[in-house]
């Protein structure tokens, strides 16, 4: 199964404070661990919502509206992917995650639908226009 | 915290830390089934006391110190106390107690031993199968057994038995040495593989356990990475299931029915699985291992991930490479690959004479994709006569129902 690891903004990624050298090492033992554990997938940090944009939609209507956005911990910073057999396992990993703030911050757990969760609705007609998509993105 | 949710804790806990606890325990005990048992012992201590007490905040050193105690306990209790001890001098400290924080390599070192005791020739390949499941991938007797359609005493006796081999065989826990390791990791790799292979071949309806044993193979293969990451037939391997798991979900139609490689729906395979296999590819064939049978066998899956449509296919390049696998890794079954990739990439002329050369090989006598690529060859060359005959031949060979229905039916095309 996988699981996404959504990390949530805090007033510190939102200022765009960057990691110290200390907290780079804490994160890259945490990440060598995920990877020889063999569950990590794939993973990435996020720049602060001031360099990201939204696209509202409204029927036809597209409107885009710049960051920074206002409601912080409602954000996300960064997430990983994971492969794991359970839940609990990917809140075991997601416990072990170090921890630099002091006040308070947060890192949901959402399961990833893979093709096989949809079933029939997920016809050939929309797995064709993903398939498409993917390959635009992953190239 | 209720005893339900610190059971299912304790559950991800021993997923994650069981492999590493045994393999630290085995170091001490130099004994793997005892590791094991030591374990064991400490799991059952972690389920009567985390659900009153909580989880602890290093859950792995627990389990860990938890066991040497008991590794402790028993070494004393047994009678030839003194001679243990010495051997478990440089482990220990005089008052038994042992140093908490582990070195990161240490235990990468234990582990890369438990892998490879796991794997041992001295042990038929179903134990291996079972103990590296059970040792390293921390599964349950109960799931080993559903996962391989076997009954749970079988695979305890199996287990057992093979603890008791390993035993009696005193095979030293290490790695093994430079004249031995290619066998030794070609056996470990032989076991990933055929684990891979077995959920692979789960069918719909099967407990889901079986199709689960790719992901516990992947992952076996994604550890074992980090633990010899020198070696280029481990990325290989890694690639290899990368890119075949990364099919998964378009070998099987809506009907059930399983689909053909060229008849699969891209769009469901996983960019994300084949874009990792690939660079496993990479990473094995620049430690110079593009010659081996994993990252060949890699190679020509990943021509297949490359190629956005059926037709984008380098038939020539995946012909190469089966001649080249062929090379290393001689096999009929490779041959006859090689003839389908040949003719895709030349013309049926050109596989044909290739499938001709193999017609006499005893060991494709009764395999019935002989007949019907040649009879597949024969018809494109519109030589209906000779290919049906082939069909009938294949049909009359094939033991699954579905395949003979569709080989008379092309039989019955070839007027």
């Amino acid at each position: 199964m996988r699981f996404m690891a959504i990390i949530k903004a805090t007033p510190d990624t939102e200022a765009g404070v960057l990691p110290t050298e200390t907290q780079l090492n804490e994160m890259g033992k945490f990440n060598a661990e995920l990877v020889k554990a063999g569950v990590l997938l794939a993973g990435e940090g996020l720049h602060s919502s001031s360099k990201g944009a939204r696209v509202k939609f409204e029927g036809e209507k597209r409107t885009v509206v710049d960051g920074p956005f206002a409601e912080t911990k409602e954000l996300i910073a960064g997430f990983w992917l994971l492969d794991v057999k359970s839940i609990d396992e990917a809140i075991e990993w997601v416990k072990r995650v170090p921890n630099f703030d002091d006040g308070e911050s947060e890192i949901e757990i959402r399961r990833v639908f893979e093709a096989e969760d949809f079933g029939p609705a997920f016809t050939p007609e929309a797995r064709a226009a993903e398939a498409a998509l993917r390959e635009q993105i992953g190239g | 915290m209720t005893a339900s949710d610190a059971h299912r804790a304790i559950d991800a806990v021993w997923r994650i830390e069981s492999a590493r606890v045994i393999a630290g325990l085995a170091r001490i005990v130099r004994d793997v089934g005892l590791a094991e048992e030591l374990a064991q012992d400490a799991l059952v201590a972690a389920l009567e006391q985390w659900p009153a007490e909580g989880v602890p905040r290093n859950p792995g050193a627990w389990l860990m110190a938890t066991g040497r105690r008991r590794a402790i306990d028993l070494i004393r209790r047994e009678q030839n106390l003194r001679r243990k001890v010495e051997i478990l001098g440089h482990e220990l400290d005089p008052d038994g107690a042992a140093p908490e924080v582990e070195d990161p390599q240490e235990i990468s070192d234990d582990l890369l031993r438990l892998v490879f005791v796991s794997c041992h020739p001295v042990l038929s390949t179903e134990a291996r199968v079972a103990l590296t499941l059970r040792l390293l991938g921390g599964l349950t007797t109960d799931e080993i057994a559903r996962a391989f359609l076997a009954s749970e005493s079988t695979i305890a006796q199996r287990i057992v038995r093979a603890k008791k081999t390993l035993a009696k065989a005193e095979v030293p826990f290490e790695v093994p040495g430079r004249d031995e390791l290619p066998a030794r990791l070609s056996s470990v790799l032989e076991v990933v593989y055929l684990v891979f292979n077995e959920g692979y071949s789960a069918t719909a309806g099967d407990d889901w356990l079986r199709p689960s044993l790719c992901n516990e193979a992947l992952r076996l293969g994604r550890v074992l990475a980090g633990l010899a990451p020198a070696e280029p037939e481990v990325h290989g391997l890694v690639a290899l299931m990368e890119i075949q798991a990364s099919r998964s979900a378009a070998r099987v139609g809506a009907d059930g029915k399983p689909v053909l490689l060229l008849e699969q729906d891209r769009g469901r395979w996983d960019q994300l699985l084949i874009r990792r296999g690939l660079a496993a590819l990479a990473k094995a064939e620049e430690l110079g291992g593009a010659g081996g049978p994993y990252a060949l066998q890699a190679a020509i899956a990943a021509c297949h991930g490359r190629a956005r449509e059926a037709d984008d296919t380098d038939w020539g390049r995946i012909a190469d490479l089966y001649k080249t696998l062929g090379e290393v890794m001689p096999s009929p079954i490779v041959e006859l690959n090689r003839a389908v990739a040949v003719s895709m990439a030349e013309g049926p002329a050109a596989g044909l004479e290739l499938v001709d050369a193999l017609g006499a090989e005893p060991a494709l006598k009764s395999y019935h994709l002989l007949p019907s690529v040649r009879g597949d060859f024969l018809a494109k060359l519109g030589r209906l006569p000779e290919a049906r005959a082939e069909f009938e031949k294949a049909a009359s060979l094939t033991r699954n129902e579905r395949e003979r229905t569709l080989l008379l039916e092309r039989a019955e095309g070839c007027g």
